[in-house]
Parts: C-alpha cells; sequence; structure tokens
C-alpha cells in the first residue's frame, strides 16, 4: 500500500524554502525593477511609486553602468578562454599515462578551488605589490620594470583575470578529466597502429570526442564569470578610475550603498538577460560545430 | 629517445602547473609567521628568519576573528546540517515516490539553476527585514535551507537505488518514513558525504551574502571580516597573510580529509548533467 500523503511530506519543506525565499524573490524582483523603490519606501511603503522602465532608460544612459557592463565583457571575453584553455591542457597532461604521480598533481592542481575568494585576493594583492610583491622581483630578474599592477587602468583587470585563473582553473581540469577517462582505448590503439602521432591524436580523436564536455563546461564558466564581484571588492574597490567596476559591485553598490532596490533589481535583471543571450547564442553555436 | 623527451614534457608541464598552483598559499603561510615588517623588504623573503604567532595572537585574541571564526563553524555546519535533511528528503521523493505533477515540479525547480541569486537579492532582503532576520543568523541560514543541486545530486544518485528494495519493505509493512530512514539512507551515504562537503566549503567560502545580511561586526563571518580588515591594515602584509591562513586552512584540511567524496560529487553533478 503506497502512501499519497508522504511524497508531499518529503518535498514539502524543500519547496517550502525555494518557494519562498528563491521563486518569490526573482518575480518580486521583477516588480521591484518597475518601481523607485529607495530608503524612503523602505522607511514608509507610502512612497512607492510605479515608474514603468524608467530605471532602465536611466541605467543605459549612465556612461559608468556601460563602463562595468564594458568591464565585465573584458573579464569574461579573456578570462574564461584562459580558464578553459589551461583546465583543458592540465586535464590531457594528467590523462596522459607519461604522467606520474598523478594524483598528488591533482590535488595540488585543484587546491586553489576549494580556497576562500577573499583570502586569496589578499594574497594576490601582496604577490603584486608594486614595491615588494614577488612578481615584479621574478620580473626585475628578467628586466622588467616595476608594473603597478593594481594601481593602473590598464593591468588591474589583467591581474584580476590572474587570479580568477588561477583559482579556477582546476575546477574544470576535474570534470574534463572525467570525461577524458570515458574515451575507449581502442580508438586511440587504432590510430595508433595507423601511424598517427600523440598530437594528432589529440587532434582527432580527443577534442571532438571532447565537444559536448567542452560546450557544457564553457556554458557553466560563462555563467560564472559574469558574476564577477569578491575579486574587485577586496582587490580594487572596482577601481583605479572604475577600471575594474563590475556589473554585480555596481548593482551591489546602488542596492546597498545607495539602496536604490528599484535600480539595482534592474541590474540585476539585465544581468540575467545578458547571461541568457550569451548562452543561447552558445548553444547555437555548438550545435553547428559540434555532432550530436 | 622521442619518448623519453616527452615523457620530460610532460612532467615538466606538470610540475610548472603545481609549483604555480601551491606557491601563493605556502607563500601565505610563510608570511603569516614573519615579524611585521619583515615581509616588506627586498629581495621578498621566502621564509621567516625569525618565525613568530604574533599575527595570530592579534587577529584571533584583539581583532576579533576568534568570534569570526566561531562564527563561520557554526553557519556553515548549521547550513549542512539542515539543507541536507532537506534537499535529501525531495531528492529522495523526486527519485522514487510516485506523485502527481512530479516531474513538471523538478523541472521548474531545476530550471531555477538558470538564473542568477543576484536577481533575488533585493526582494529577498526585504523580505528577510520584515521576518526580522536582517543582522541574525537566522538571514544566512534560513534561505540556505534547501537548495536546487542538493535535491538534483540526490535524486540522481537516488534513481540507482533498485525498486524491488523499496517494494519490499513496503510489502514488510514498514512505512514510508521508516524505510527512509532505515533503508534509503543508508544506501545514500556517499552522495550524502559528497553534498555534506560542498556544501560546507560553499558556506564558509560565500562571500556576497554574508557581507548584506550581516552588518553587525560581531555576526561577520571570516571571509567578511577578512576583507574588511584588509581596507584598514592595506599595508600589514604579514597580518593580513596570517588573516588569509585562519579563513583558508580549516577548508582546505576538509577538502585534503575528504577529497574522494568532494571530487566524486563534482563529477557526478556535472557531468551526467
Amino acid at each position: 500500500m503506497k502512501s499519497r500523503v508522504a511524497p508531499w511530506i518529503f518535498i514539502a519543506p524543500a519547496l517550502a524554502v525555494i518557494g519562498l525565499f528563491f521563486f518569490v524573490p526573482v518575480i518580486a524582483a521583477f516588480v521591484l525593477s518597475v518601481t523607485d523603490f529607495d530608503i524612503y519606501a523602505m522607511a514608509d511603503i507610502g512612497n512607492l511609486r510605479f515608474t514603468g522602465l524608467e530605471n532602465y532608460a536611466r541605467l543605459l544612459s549612465t556612461p559608468l553602468f556601460w563602463q562595468a557592463l564594458g568591464n565585465t565583457f573584458y573579464f569574461v571575453v579573456v578570462g574564461v578562454p584562459l580558464s578553459i584553455a589551461l583546465s583543458l591542457g592540465s586535464a590531457l597532461l594528467l590523462d596522459s599515462h607519461l604522467a606520474r604521480v598523478k594524483p598528488f598533481y591533482r590535488t595540488a592542481l585543484f587546491a586553489p578551488v576549494v580556497t576562500t575568494l577573499v583570502a586569496v585576493a589578499v594574497v594576490w594583492r601582496y604577490l603584486f605589490h608594486t614595491r615588494y610583491g614577488m612578481v615584479n622581483y621574478a620580473l626585475a630578474h628578467i628586466g622588467i620594470g616595476p608594473v603597478d599592477w593594481l594601481g593602473d587602468p590598464h593591468w588591474a583587470m589583467p591581474t584580476i583575470i590572474l587570479l580568477a585563473v588561477w583559482k579556477n582553473f582546476g575546477y574544470n581540469m576535474i570534470i574534463f578529466l572525467a570525461s577524458l577517462q570515458t574515451i575507449p582505448a581502442e580508438l586511440y590503439e587504432a590510430a595508433r597502429i595507423d601511424g598517427a602521432s600523440p598530437a594528432r591524436q589529440t587532434l582527432h580523436i580527443t577534442l571532438p570526442l571532447l565537444g559536448p564536455t567542452l560546450a557544457l563546461v564553457g556554458i557553466i564558466t560563462m555563467a560564472g564569470y559574469f558574476q564577477l564581484f569578491a575579486e574587485p571588492y577586496v582587490m580594487t574597490q572596482g577601481g583605479p578610475l572604475h577600471s575594474t567596476l563590475s556589473v554585480l559591485y555596481f548593482m551591489y553598490e546602488e542596492g546597498f550603498k545607495w539602496w536604490n532596490f528599484g535600480a539595482a533589481s534592474a541590474v540585476a535583471l539585465m544581468l540575467f538577460g545578458l547571461i541568457a543571450a550569451v548562452t543561447a547564442l552558445l548553444m547555437r553555436v555548438s550545435r553547428r560545430w559540434i555532432a550530436p | 629517445m622521442k619518448r623519453g623527451f616527452a615523457s620530460v614534457f610532460v612532467n615538466g608541464a606538470l610540475a610548472v602547473l603545481t609549483v604555480a598552483s601551491l606557491f601563493p598559499l605556502v607563500w601565505m603561510v610563510s608570511v603569516s609567521f614573519m615579524p611585521a615588517g619583515a615581509a616588506s623588504t627586498l629581495p621578498p623573503p621566502l621564509f621567516p628568519s625569525a618565525p613568530t604567532l604574533a599575527h595570530y595572537h592579534e587577529l584571533l585574541l584583539r581583532a576579533g576573528m576568534l568570534r569570526s571564526l566561531a562564527n563561520s563553524l557554526f553557519l556553515a555546519t548549521a547550513v549542512t546540517v539542515c539543507s541536507l535533511a532537506f534537499n535529501t528528503l525531495a531528492g529522495y521523493a523526486f527519485a522514487k515516490l510516485e506523485f502527481g505533477g512530479r516531474e513538471r515540479i523538478f523541472r521548474t525547480l531545476a530550471s531555477s539553476l538558470l538564473i542568477p541569486g543576484q536577481v533575488a537579492m533585493m526582494p529577498l532582503f526585504l523580505l528577510l527585514k520584515t521576518m526580522g532576520l536582517v543582522n541574525t543568523y537566522g538571514g544566512v541560514i534560513v534561505p540556505a535551507l534547501a537548495g536546487v543541486f542538493g535535491i538534483y545530486l540526490v535524486r540522481q544518485y537516488a534513481r540507482t537505488i533498485p525498486d524491488e528494495l523499496i517494494q519490499a519493505a513496503r510489502i514488510d509493512g514498514a512505512g514510508e518514513f521508516r524505510i527512509f530512514t532505515s533503508v534509503i539512507l543508508p544506501l545514500l551515504r556517499p552522495v550524502l558525504a559528497s553534498l555534506a562537503i560542498f556544501t560546507f566549503l560553499g558556506s564558509w567560502n560565500d562571500f556576497m551574502w554574508p557581507l548584506v545580511v550581516l552588518a553587525d561586526d560581531k555576526l561577520q563571518t571570516l571571509p567578511v571580516a577578512l576583507a574588511s580588515l584588509s581596507r584598514e591594515h592595506v599595508q600589514d602584509n604579514e597580518l593580513m597573510m596570517a588573516g588569509s591562513v585562519l579563513t583558508v586552512l580549516p577548508v582546505l584540511l576538509l577538502f585534503l580529509a575528504l577529497q574522494k567524496h568532494y571530487i566524486q560529487g563534482l563529477v557526478a553533478g556535472s557531468v551526467k548533467g
């Protein structure tokens, strides 16, 4: 005899939490974004006015918002390919039968993933210190003068990208590694008998079979990189000259510094729209290039 | 001969990557033991010439980081224990119990994984403010009591449990909750271990939400406390490295101890998706 009530009792707690603290707020965000909800409305809800698309229009005519968008795109467009290339490269190295002490290498390369972003951002700030940092010290040996990594608007974002790549590549490396291990050994065996070099085997067997994983990893990594926040918060506070101000940092300041919750919700929704659009684009592209 | 060169290349490249991965962490530990000012010299010292625990002493006893450490431990543990219970119940039900609309509800839940959490942030803050939970531990714990990823992970794993096992228990007259606690839970142990360590690390490392919802110094988690300290002590490299060690070390050790479960969960959660 099966109980008809039991399943609902099993799922009720989780559904209540996710419904009340995620779905309801997401829907409310759309409503909030078409109001002028600010600190006055927070004190007395009677001050709230419906303003239509005014928040969106005002943001789109704010140069700083465009700069935040541009910075975030820079971070995504440079950071994601770099991160995935390093993940793929290290996964191929780890998968090679020539590699020794694999478990040690795997653990070491994965370690940055589990570290706390705020803490390693603090470490990074010291590593890239203009006068006493190890990076400039090492560069001096090959004749490169001190770079003001976090103080120069041209170098601040690249420094943050390096941190993100260092911290994140191990995650996708593990996923690629798992995917590589599902490729049957007979395929390589056959190619070897046909006289294909290891490089050709990688190019014509490994990479095509890795295609679907690559597409998935690319989309997930892209969505994550669009949510840049803690790195600039700790390392540069969005500076110098707003060169590391990200969309989420902009939202944070709009919402929790100026208490413009209406505008901040509009920022969050635009970021969501942007991520959704890029995801759709990448899915189209990957479907064209990768045979299902 | 050619094979020898390839082997040197593969192992050499892995060694270089390993040094790049570990050097910042090792140097962080080393500098944290240097006396104040020792790290602001040239050439940058690799090891402390006169190791000291002064910065840890200062941070834990004077700068309030002991309190933050306790906050982080408490919050991450509470979130892990509670969400594990909620997610496991739901994940099992979605995998093995039959009820109307099961697939539709699950698909709706899964689709929410596409929505960045920040979209919900402003309304969630207002909701918690109305409930009196802003600036309390509850502000961090309550919204994290259940999560779609956790439900998904448990569901994937629970689907591999044979139906006959559950049917046999039903024929023996066991109720659904009895079956869950005595038949299902022991079988789910591996995925529960993965999910527990995921949740704990995620909660410990989370930054933006605790930053927003816990304004009171006394309630701050380690990452939030470290971020605010690092803004005050821009020049005190040794002190800040000690703060980073305190923040990173607990989760790094936990990962090293439970690595197998973590990696298994990561692969199960992404590849099968």
